[in-house]
């Protein structure tokens, strides 16, 4: 990692009324969710797991058997700004994530 | 085609290619950068970084399907019914980052068309490269990329049975099954050597 991006943090502006009064609040904390595909090997996500986020093998494991298996798994919690950077960093590694506010 | 990467003991990884399978290598990473290219409003020029670092990236997904696969929605859920709210905030998360994506896509595959360049088979017994560090994780992406590009292309689906892995010589989707096959050995073989 360590490349220089232009991270979309401070776009984050709210257009009108509407939008601020359906935004969810702050201190809810969002996720990093990776989904299934049929072309990632199960070895390399539990890779990625690993040597991206740090986890022990275990834990990378038995996200993967969550994606896997249940079609969907939360890998990382934070802020928005923190989920954006997962995100980003595992659309890099070819894996499908998506990131939304947990409520 | 039965290489395979090995650890090597000074720490990195080693696979021995023959002629056949760099060729078939380095084809597959030069169609990638094609594919890959620039993007939508990107430039192929590199010459002003700043510009470029500047730049605004597209907002819409790619239309071509294995594109789509390597940079995603970010905030569309698969699994709901998408919102004009998560569109709108994929859009513009894809504008600060899809060009820095497939910059890095890019370099990573013209790390491995390099590499493979400097090999210098003799004959039959062709070529050993080696891999480690950056250039481990560079050939890593690149056989994954591949990997997603041509399982979209082919239609690679979870199903077990699919007549995908059982193709008659003759249908033309074979030779790039195999390479489909044959990259996965390779990926996997590569991931050993990564793990502690």
């Amino acid at each position: 990692m360590g490349r220089v991006s232009v991270a979309p943090v401070e776009i984050e502006r709210t257009e009108s009324s509407e939008a601020v009064s359906e935004e969810p609040k702050p201190d809810v904390p969002w996720v990093t969710i990776v989904h299934n595909d049929p072309v990632n090997l199960m070895s390399y996500v539990t890779y990625v797991f690993q040597a991206y986020f740090g986890y022990p093998k275990d834990k990378a494991k038995r996200l993967m058997l969550d994606v896997h298996h249940k079609g969907r798994a939360v890998v990382s919690s934070g802020t928005r700004e923190e989920m954006e950077r997962d995100v980003q960093a595992m659309h890099g590694y070819g894996l499908w994530a998506t990131l939304s506010q947990d409520r | 085609m039965a290489g395979y990467f090995e650890a090597a003991p000074d720490g990195g990884a080693a696979i021995a290619l023959d002629e056949v399978e760099i060729s078939i290598l380095r084809s597959l990473a030069v169609q990638l950068l094609e594919l890959i290219g620039p993007g939508p409003g990107g430039s192929a020029d590199d010459s002003d970084p700043l510009a470029a670092l500047l730049a605004d990236g597209p907002t819409q997904p790619p239309s071509d399907p294995a594109l789509a696969r390597l940079f995603p929605n970010a905030y569309c859920d698969p699994n709901k019914a998408s919102d004009a709210a998560a569109e709108a905030a994929s859009a513009e998360f894809r504008r600060y980052t899809e060009n820095d994506l497939r910059s890095r896509k890019r370099e990573d595959a013209l790390a491995v068309v390099h590499a493979l360049d400097a090999l210098t088979p003799a004959g039959d017994r062709g070529a050993v490269l080696r891999v480690d560090g950056d250039q481990a994780q560079r050939w890593l992406g690149t056989l994954n990329d591949l990997r997603l590009t041509i399982g979209t292309r082919l239609g690679v689906d979870e199903d077990p049975d699919s007549e995908l892995y059982r193709l008659p010589d003759e249908d033309p989707r074979k030779p790039l099954m195999m390479a489909y096959m044959w990259l996965g050995g390779l990926q996997e073989s590569l991931i050993e050597t990564l793990l502690p």
